[in-house]
């Protein structure tokens, strides 16, 4: 890892590759992400978006290559250990325990938290999502999708996250609820999270990004600033809409 | 590239037509109520059985249904993380009712056994519980672990070769000899409340399998390992992404499973005091058909599904089949119990409460 002062990555893979099977997914994948920065990686469908947060969080081990986090090498962690440590994901479609309270979704998300006190982390979630704490008792199944996609950032946001990955929050959602949430993430940013948002809605995610990965069939293929992304013609063609 | 308003799409619901076999189901459906509706009716208008006889066979059936729901509880809730029915689970009930066999001969010799019953019978059910908690937990260690990820006819089938290696083994330590339970003096006989009778025995059993399955429940819904576990239940990916160790969560669900086996193993030998290594066999079978007839997978159902098969045993050959004059009619006790598994298939595959037998995770 660089070392001469500057501190390590919070968050990095380096040379990664990851296989289901025989399938090769990721192919020598480097990312680095610093504290506090807001990083996004673009992709279309099935080209490893979500094997790559996958890997991160040790849920796949990868073939070859490292995670670090804070310039340790993890690849011998758990899952666990890696949430314990500060990395929380708000998984593709929310993913919420349908059969479970609303409240009972954001103790899950609370699972590895040592400490009991969490009513500061509520107040939190309730402040940011003042429709969580009316349908606390509810089952999350029987939420709106709107309501669904906060009381999925509620119960990573109860995981006290230092780095949080988002698989593509825009997925599913009215265009309106995916520029609040696009906010609330940017607000989640402006605390002092660190965030890594996956999407396939790039405009969406460039908008807000310091900075940009792009992966092409598990290969990243480009990486720069937002604003280089955004005027890059290559770019423009495959992913911004143009013509 | 940004998507529509999403509304959750249902699939639309099957234009219900009527075909011969939906005619014939409901021919059989008819036909069978009938034959049930008449046969009762046959039967009381008899006198055969007396209000104190009927009451008894009732409280019978509730005793060995609560029994049944114990041991169900260990088939749903594996079933609930692992999608798989762990056959070798009758077996994990007869080698708890094996220990607290072995456990119990050795205090019947001693004072304790007389002097405070309460606790000689407290040990019995922990050194069963225990018992089948380990076996339980080491059968998931090395016959179902190593199989996780694989298609799940696969456990099924090792599951089968669990229970038959468990049984044989069994036999093999003690013998194959049927060995009878050395008898609670203080429980015989019978306990009065309000001109209410009830067997001290059967009253042990409903009492002790409440308080199991109330701590289970409160268990499962209240505390932390509890919400894990129905975590894992419903989304085992999702589960391990929120950092939950989904290894150690199927653990506990086959030891609390075990745990719930023992104890009706124990419960099983004072009510029926012969056990050899072949015991688990029919509880076991009996203790699945309550867990679908419950609804596999829900664990109220599981306890709801033991009471219900438990009360049908025993009161439906002498309610239904006695009608009709059927000589031996109290012989058909298993045949009541196949004969529900096979109907709840038919009629209804998702039992009391629960979801599909083949039903995928959504
Ligand atoms: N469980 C799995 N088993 C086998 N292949 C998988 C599995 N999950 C994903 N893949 C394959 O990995 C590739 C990348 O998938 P994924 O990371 O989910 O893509 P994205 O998130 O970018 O849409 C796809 O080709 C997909 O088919
Ligand atoms: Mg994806």
């Amino acid at each position: 890892m660089t070392t001469n002062g500057a501190p390590p990555p919070v968050l990095s893979l380096k040379g990664v590759n990851t296989h289901y099977g025989a399938a090769h997914i990721l192919k020598d994948v480097d990312i680095d992400i610093h504290a506090g920065e807001m990083v996004c990686l673009l992709g279309g469908n099935a080209s490893g978006k979500t094997t790559t947060l996958k890997t991160m969080l040790g849920y796949l081990r990868p073939s070859s290559g490292t995670v670090y986090m804070d310039g340790e090498n993890v690849n011998g962690w758990s899952t666990a250990q890696r949430v314990g440590h500060g990395l929380t994901m708000v998984p593709e479609n929310r993913r919420l325990f349908k059969r479970m309270t609303v409240k009972e979704n954001l103790e899950i998300g609370a699972y590895l938290r040592q400490s009991d006190d969490l009513d500061a982390d509520y107040e939190r979630v309730f402040e940011m999502f003042p429709r969580v704490k009316e349908r606390l008792t509810q089952k999350a199944g029987t939420l709106s999708g709107g309501e669904q996609q906060m009381v999925a950032m509620g119960r990573a946001l109860m995981a006290q996250p230092k780095v949080l990955l988002m698989d593509e929050p825009s997925m599913g959602l009215a265009p309106v609820l995916v520029a609040q949430n696009f906010e609330i993430i940017e607000q989640i940013n402006k605390a002092g999270v660190t965030v890594f948002v996956v999407e396939q809605n790039a405009n969406m995610a460039l908008s807000i990004a310091d900075r940009g990965y792009v992966l092409q069939t598990g290969k990243i293929v480009l990486d720069d600033t937002s604003q280089a992304l955004l005027a890059n013609p290559q770019m423009r063609a495959a992913y911004l809409g143009d013509v | 590239m940004t998507q529509a308003a999403t509304v959750e799409t249902r699939p639309a619901r099957r234009a219900s037509r009527i075909t011969p076999v939906s005619v014939f189901l409901w021919a059989l459906r008819i036909a069978i109520l009938a034959i049930i509706l008449y046969g009762s009716y046959l039967s009381i208008s008899s006198g055969r059985l007396s209000a104190a006889q009927w009451r008894d066979l009732f409280v019978f059936g509730i005793s060995t249904g609560s029994m049944y729901a114990l041991i169900a509880l260990g088939y749903t809730m594996v079933y609930g993380v692992l999608r798989f029915i762990n056959f070798a689970h009758g077996e994990v009930f007869m080698v708890g009712a094996m220990m607290a066999f072995y456990v119990a001969n050795a205090l019947a010799v001693t004072p304790l056994w007389t002097s405070s019953p309460a606790v000689s019978l407290l040990i019995v059910l922990v050194a069963a519980m225990f018992t089948s908690t380990a076996i339980a937990v080491i059968i998931e260690r090395i016959a179902y672990r190593p199989l996780r990820g694989a298609p799940r006819l696969i456990p099924l089938i090792t599951s089968i070769g669990a229970s038959f290696t468990i049984q044989y083994l069994v036999r093999g330590l003690v013998g194959p000899a049927t060995k009878s339970f050395p008898r609670m003096e203080p429980l015989r006989g019978t306990f009065e409340f309000g001109g209410f009778v009830i067997l001290k025995t059967q009253l042990v059993v409903i009492v002790a399998a409440l308080v199991m399955m109330g701590g289970l429940y409160l268990f499962v819904e209240k505390t932390r390992t509890g919400k894990s576990m129905r975590a894992v239940a419903e989304d085992p990916e999702t589960a391990a992404l929120m950092g939950i160790n989904v290894d150690r969560t199927i653990v506990n669900v086959f030891a609390i499973g075990g745990a719930m086996a023992g104890v009706a193993g124990a419960l099983w030998g004072l009510v029926f005091p012969s056990i050899n290594f072949f015991s688990g066999f029919l509880p076991g079978i009996k203790a699945f058909t309550s867990a679908v007839l419950g609804g596999i997978g829900n664990i109220v159902g599981a306890m709801l599904g033991g009471v219900s098969l438990g009360i049908f045993e025993s009161v439906g050959p002498s309610l239904v089949l006695a009608g009709y004059e059927i000589p031996a009619f109290s012989q058909l006790k298993d045949v009541v119990a196949y004969a529900a598994l096979v109907l709840v298939l038919i009629f209804r595959p998702t039992g009391i409460l629960g979801e599909r037998l083949a039903q995928e995770r959504t």
